[in-house]
């Protein structure tokens, strides 16, 4: 991606789209939603692992559509598949069966480098265990994505500064990991995740190992990011970071449940339970 | 990802894990100095072999009795048997019979005691010929060498090498003075040009008296037999038909078949041959047991990267998470351990240099080092780096970002 600056959409991301709107914004406008316009579109998807003769189901025939600009939160108990679904979404894994089509590009079709190429391009990761590499600075780690994007040396280390900036520790870039609180360990993984301008940002339960200061601190980046017009789903299986969300899915077994193809969720289902 | 990037990234990691990057660098090190020492040992000394020989002159034949070929043989027959005349010799200094051949000294050797000055020293005394000058590419300090009217007389005169006047004389001049050898006193007409030990032995210690002299007092008893013929060709240029020549003229008055010879004829050439064949021979076995530690020390890297890999299985799924293709993984890899081999090499080639240069005051033995050795060692190393880092990054690429983050 060779946006400049944060907020600069990406290539496909059409320009009315682009600017900051709200979640209700997002949920009444794209009634028609012409298929292509879909960013995530699954049909059918199912995942089975298999170790030895042991068969588990970690996904069945889930069919989910999202589209740009959407702000999805995915809430299930553990167990049920919520980080099998980011993976593949994310395009970590591939589907056993079903298809999976990323801003209308089939994912089954691509081959490993092809797959890195996207997750360098159009994804952001945050994880629940931060995975952020020990012996490099804050900084250092920020600009990663950029090294793999091939970007030049003085200008990645501006955007990784920047974007540090973005998550308010301007004061930490030359920190490792292991001189940060988890709460600025996951601010850190939140800026290496944005540094790129990615269109979708994925969450498996980003504040899942922080305390409730720090899960405001990174809900408030997420919901930032999805005002600037990036579509971002958050895994948790807490209702209140839950709630941050435009709409709510719900997976159980594999299965999900809520948030069908139905692109318009009349309200945030959130706190139904 | 540039290359640059890589190499940082690589220099990143091995200076991350700084004792086992160093244990590992030390078993290449160890491994190329190996190589280069054993080697370079071992063509110090065919150099060595080889000038020696060279001493001997280059259109030198030497004929002796025995009927081997071989080196071992030609050493074997020595002054064991008697099949060599000073007929022989004076036939082979015919032109018309040997028209290459510009000189031949008949030679026999005996180790005897020599007492000048109330001091004893044992040396080889050589009966030989005036000839024995020019054919073995000899020249005088002091005095004289004897003449050809003092062989046919028998006379009782001596030509002194430097070591063994030394040894009777200290530094005074040895000619003019008297050494008694056997109970026979020899009159000392000429010093020797030193020379240094060749093949033979030390050129500056011998006492070279007249044939025919030796022959009456330290003979076996048949008179005309001699141990060595030294035979001088022309040029260098005809030297293989001086070599026939004195191969058929022998073969015919000895009235024998080239099968059944009872004499070889060596060239400088085929002396040096098997004289460096002996040593290269050695030099291989050596090398290859110090290959062998290079092999391990190889080993070593792959031992490393491997466990490095599966230490390293998070990181290489983040980077894959984050945009790294299999290629460049493979790559980061790749140059990781060929970066541990080449460091390895510099260093060895440095601890082989220093060892160059030490070691030919503590063995004795000169050491070879040649740039062209140097650089062999540093491909070499970087090679085994890369054949070691093969595997290892193949599986680090080929790992499933998913797997490799998943691995907790
Ligand atoms: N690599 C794997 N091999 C076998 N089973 C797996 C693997 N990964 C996940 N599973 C199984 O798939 C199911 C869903 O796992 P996961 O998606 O991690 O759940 P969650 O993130 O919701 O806790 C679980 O039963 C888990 O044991
Ligand atoms: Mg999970």
């Amino acid at each position: 991606m060779t946006n400049g600056p944060h907020g600069i959409p990406p290539a496909w991301v059409s320009a009315d789209e682009a600017g900051p709107h709200t979640p209700t914004d997002t949920t009444t406008d794209d009634s028609a939603g012409a298929d292509d316009t879909a960013i995530l579109d699954l049909v059918d998807v199912g995942k089975t692992y298999r170790s030895g003769s042991l068969e588990v189901e970690a996904l069945r025939g889930v069919t989910l559509r999202v589209e740009r600009g959407d702000y999805l939160a995915v809430m299930g108990p553990s167990g049920s598949g919520k980080s099998t679904l980011m993976h593949i979404l994310g395009c970590l894994d591939v589907p056993t069966t079903g298809t999976y089509r990323l801003a209308g590009h089939d994912v089954g079709a691509m081959d490993e480098a092809r797959l890195a190429h996207v997750r360098n391009k159009e994804i952001g990761f945050v994880f629940q265990q931060f995975n952020l590499l020990p012996t490099l600075s804050a900084w250092r780690n920020v600009e990663l994505p950029l090294v793999y994007a091939g970007v030049p040396a003085p200008e990645r280390k501006a955007r990784a500064l920047e974007a540090l900036g973005r998550v308010g520790l301007a004061d930490r870039v030359e920190h490792r990991p292991n001189e940060l609180s988890g709460g600025q360990q996951q601010r850190v993984s939140v800026a290496r995740a944005l540094v790129t301008a990615p269109s979708l940002i994925l969450a498996d339960e980003p504040t899942g190992n922080l305390d409730s200061t720090s899960t405001a601190d990174v809900l408030a980046l997420l919901r930032e990011l999805h005002d600037q017009g990036r579509t971002i789903v958050l895994i948790t299986h807490e209702h209140d970071v839950a709630e941050q969300a435009a709409r709510v899915a719900r997976i159980f077994d594999g299965q999900l449940t809520e948030g069908d193809h139905e692109p318009t969720l009349a309200s945030p289902g959130v706190g139904s339970r | 990802m540039s290359w640059w990037e890589t190499v940082r990234t690589a220099y990143d990691a091995i200076r991350t894990r700084r004792m086992r990057s160093a244990l590992t660098v030390l078993g290449i090190l160890i491994g190329i100095a190996a190589v280069m020492l054993t080697v370079g040992l071992g063509q110090g000394a065919q150099q060595q072999v080889a000038s020696q020989i060279d001493k001997l002159g280059s259109n030198l034949l030497v004929v002796t009795p025995g009927s081997t070929t071989s080196f071992a043989g030609l050493r074997g027959g020595r002054g064991s048997a008697t099949t060599l005349t000073t007929g022989d010799a004076a036939m082979l200094a015919d032109p018309a019979i040997a028209p290459d051949i510009a000189a031949v000294a008949p030679a026999s050797t005996s180790q005897q005691s020599l007492v000048a000055n109330g001091t004893n020293w044992t040396t080889s005394v050589v009966g030989t010929t005036p000839a024995w000058v020019s054919v073995r590419a000899r020249s005088i300090d002091q005095g004289r060498f004897f003449t050809a009217t003092e062989v046919t007389n028998a006379s009782p005169v001596a030509v002194i090498g430097a070591t063994t006047a030394s040894q009777l004389f200290g530094s005074r001049s040895p000619v003019g003075s008297t050494v008694g050898v056997g109970g026979v006193q020899f009159t000392i007409i000429g010093l020797l040009n030193t020379e240094g030990s060749t093949i033979g032995g030390d050129q500056d210690d011998q006492l070279v008296i007249p044939s025919t002299t030796f022959a009456n007092d330290f003979g076996n008893g048949s008179g005309a037999s001699v141990s060595t013929i030294y035979v001088e060709g022309k040029s260098a240029d005809t030297l293989s038909a001086a070599y026939q020549e004195t191969s058929n003229a022998l073969l015919s008055t000895h009235g024998v078949s080239a099968n059944s010879a009872d004499f070889t004829v060596s060239s400088q050439a085929s002396l040096v041959q098997t004289a460096t064949s002996t040593a290269h021979i050695l030099t291989v076995l050596l090398g290859g047991i110090a290959a062998i530690s290079l092999l391990v020390g190889g080993i070593g890297v792959m031992n490393i990267m491997l466990v490095s890999v599966t230490e390293r299985i998070r990181e290489i799924g983040l980077r894959k998470a984050l945009g790294a293709t299999p290629s460049v993984i493979l790559r980061q890899f790749l140059v990781e351990a060929s970066m541990l081999g080449l460091v390895g090499g510099v260093l060895g080639l440095a601890l082989g240099f220093v060892g160059a240069l030490t070691l030919p005051s503590i063995l004795g033995q000169p050491v070879s080092m040649s740039m062209l050795a140097a650089g062999l060692a540093l491909v070499v190393s970087l090679v085994i780096g890369v054949v070691a880092g093969v595997y290892p990054a193949s599986r680090a690429a080929r790992l499933a970002p998913i797997d490799a983050l998943r691995s907790e």
